[in-house]
Formats: C-alpha cells, structure tokens, sequence
C-alpha cells in the first residue's frame, strides 16, 4: 500500500467510523463503571477501535514496508535528524521547567548535531556523553502543577491525558517540521516522521498482543506510568499500595 | 507439569541459596550476562523459536523471582479477597504469562547493550531499586529497572519496570475488572484461557 491510499483509507474510515464512535461514546458514557482515571472510557474505546482500523490497514503495513526496506543506518539517520530537529524544543521546556543545565546540554547536543553531526543525521553528541532528555510542553504544565484532566484516546495520534493533548497541540504549532514549505515537502517529512515512530514501536506489538488481557486497558496504564515516569525524569516517587 | 513445575521451584530454590550472599546489583548484572550470552550464541532464538526462550528463562530467571509477591502486588488489595489456594493457582498463572512476556522481549534481542546504572545500597536494607539501561543502535536508550527484596533465600526481583511501565502493576486495572466482573475465580479463568490461546499460537508457530 502507498501512502497516499493509506491515507486515503485512514480519511474514509474515519469519515464513518468518527460518527458511530460518537454514538458508541454517548451509549459507553451511560454505562461507565466510572474509573476516576478513565472518565472518557467509553468514547475512548470507541476511538480505540477506530485506530486499531486505521493502524491495521494503513499506519502498520506502512511500517512494516519501511523498517523492512530501510537499511538500519537510513533509519537511525531520520531518526536522528528529527530527533535533533525536536531538541530545541526540549531545551526550551527543560528551561521552561526550570532545569537550565539540562537546557544548556539540549542546545549544545543541537549545535554539535546540526554541525560535526551533519545537519543531525548523526546523533554525535551522544557519543560525546551529551545525554538526550525527553520534554515536551504536556510534561512543562504538570511541573507547573496542572492535573492531568483525564485520559483520552485520539485516532492516529494516540493516547494523551486532555493536559497532553493541550501540550500536544503546542508542540506541533511550534514545531519546525510543520513550517517547511512548500507543502509538498512538509506533508512528505511529516508522513515519514510518522512512519518511522509507527516502525520503532513494532517490537512492541507482539509484546502488548500477548501480555495484554485488556489490549485497551494495558496500554491506557502503559502510557499513564510512562508518562509519570518522564514528568519525574525518570525517578518517580514510589507508590504506596 | 505439576510435577515439572516443582521440580523447577526445587532447583531454583537450590540456585538461590548458591546465590544468597551476592549483592542486588551484582545478582541482576551476572544473570543478564548469562542469559544474553546464551541467546547470543543460539542460533534457535535468534530464529525466533519462543519455546526455547522460555526454557532458558524457566531455568535462568525464575528462580530470582519471587512470583507470590509480584502477583499479589498486580492485584493490589483484591489479593487479601483471595483463598490461599485461589493465591496458588493466580501466582501460577500469571507467571506463565509473565514468562511468556520477557521470552518475547528476548527473542527481539539482537546486539543491544546493557549498561548498569551505579548502585548504592545502605547496609541492613532489605528492598533496592537495580537501575540498567538498554542501548540499542539507532534507537533512544530504554530505562530496564528491577526491584528487589531480601529474602531468607537471598535477593529476589518482585518487580521489572521498564521506561517507568512496571510490567507488574500495569495488570491492577485489569485484574480488578475481572475480579469485579467475575470474582477471584473468574480472573483465574480468564489468566488461563489467555495462556492457553498463547500456548495453541505456540505450538502452530513451532510446526511450521
């Protein structure tokens, strides 16, 4: 499959699929059971289905076909490039938050990238001990102390609390890749950043179909512990049980 | 297979006590060494073959794990609704499951590096946190995070958390909804019925 019908097949899917969600999540909100972290449970299961659709037939073919076809070091290249592309933006919510020594690590592993590490195909400063830090506007506002607003499953982009989804929406307007003109090329770097997240997380599916009782609910949970764990850096308080 | 089941509790309880004096971080590095040094070297896993993962993680991993705790932990307060044999029989399933979750990770195992995390531990405590980090080429660094507690039998991990999802905890919710849904009874049903579909897919993939 191309692209241009995966999309084709991701827009007509949603077209019909987005109006019997609606009514799913109408009929799920009568029924919940009312998890106080999953206060959208029913439409965001009805949303769940749409993009388990979407993933099958469109995004995870696609994937496949690139992590099969793309020699390894193509893909770290991409990898790399927008990787570094995203650094400038984490530096700035690093300092947003308040860590300006990690900020200063951010913009010094984009100007080693952009230059010795060639417009950041090559992630040199990592080799050099400049470690990559995970930041985004979603993880700012919780360090600023706003709640997470529940969980909610969009289409395509996936899992994200409403805060993240806030922080979301931030993101993609500052970001640079969204600026490239013409359009042409900007939908074709925007498609193929998607593609190769969607190729790097293919290990994982197997893992998820096997272990999950509940695929929906295992990876509600998955990405609410991961998400807590980034917030703290990786160093979350411990959870009394 | 109850009888290779105990048969393997019996000789991991015999590894353990070898193992018994060893540090946390030092248990966790030899086992992983061990382990990756067989499946470097198998030519059958790397071929993907899941059953032999699970026999290696059957004789290598297990007997550092202490089962009971993790199950109890996955079922949060739902555990102390269950009988003593109804514990048995959860703690039995759910390390079929687990184990068949890390063979899985292992058989995607290709030329990662493990590195440790620096480690230090105040004398007379008896619960740590074993930090690592998976390297992989091309790919961002993945946190792989073990807890661990002193047992009589030395150090035993009763909790595997990676990039900060603890494979444990991360059933609750759903184990709590077959408990509400079902009762104990029904959970231990439905932990069952997944591990034997596992089991069919297995065994069609082994034929092959």
């Amino acid at each position: 499959m191309t692209l241009k019908q995966g999309a084709w097949v991701m827009r007509a899917c949603s077209k019909w699929l987005v109006g019997g969600g609606v009514l799913l999540a109408c009929a799920g909100s009568v029924l919940a059971e009312g998890n106080p972290r999953d206060p959208y449970e029913g439409f965001n299961r009805s949303m769940f289905a749409v993009n388990e659709v979407v993933d099958k037939y469109a995004a995870k073919p696609v994937a496949q076909v690139y992590d099969h076809v793309a020699p390894l070091p193509v893909k770290a290249g991409f990898g790399n490039f927008f990787g570094n592309v995203g650094d400038l933006w984490i530096g700035a919510n690093s300092a947003l938050q308040g860590k300006f020594a990690d900020a200063g690590v951010d913009i010094g592993r984009l100007l080693i990238n952009s230059t010795v590490g060639i417009f950041g195909l090559f992630d040199v400063a990592s080799e050099l001990g400049l470690e990559k830090h995970e930041e985004d506007f979603g993880q700012t506002m919780a360090v600023w102390g706003v709640g997470d607003g529940g969980y909610l499953f969009w289409p395509v982009i996936g899992p994200r609390t409403a805060r993240d989804t806030a922080g979301w929406a931030i993101d993609s307007y500052v970001d640079p890749v969204w600026r490239v003109r013409p359009i042409s090329t900007r939908n074709s770097m925007v498609a193929l950043r998607f593609v190769d997240i969607r190729a790097s997380l293919l290990p994982a599916d197997k893992v998820v179909e096997e272990a999950a009782l509940d695929k929906y609910a295992y990876i509600r949970d998955a990405y609410l512990q991961r998400r807590r764990n980034q917030i703290f850096d990786g160093r979350p308080p411990r959870l009394e049980d | 297979m109850i009888k290779q089941f105990f048969a393997v509790v019996f000789a991991g309880s015999l590894i353990a006590s070898v193992h018994a004096q060893e540090a946390p971080d030092a248990l966790v590095q030899q086992v992983t060494e061990e382990v990756l040094e067989i499946v470097r070297k198998d030519k059958d896993i790397q071929g993907g073959s899941t059953q032999k993962v699970i026999d290696l993680v059957d004789k290598k991993v297990l007997p550092h794990f202490n089962f009971p705790h993790m199950t109890a932990l996955a079922m949060g307060k739902d555990w102390k609704k269950a009988t003593p044999p109804q514990q048995q029989a959860l703690t039995h399933e759910f390390k079929t499951l687990l184990v068949r979750t890390y063979a899985n990770a292992l058989t995607g195992y290709k030329n990662q590096k493990i590195v440790y995390k620096p480690f230090k531990m105040n004398a007379g405590e008896t619960d740590v946190l074993v930090r690592t980090e998976v390297l992989q080429p091309g790919s961002k660094p993945v946190q792989l995070d073990y807890s661990l507690e002193k047992l009589d039998g030395g150090w035993k991990v009763y909790d595997v958390v990676v990039a900060g999802i603890s494979l444990v905890t991360n059933y609750r919710d759903q184990f709590g909804q077959e408990v509400r849904n079902g009762g104990v009874d029904g959970l231990i049903a439905s932990i069952s019925a997944k591990n034997k579909s596992l089991e069919a897919n297995l065994a069609k993939a082994e034929k092959k």
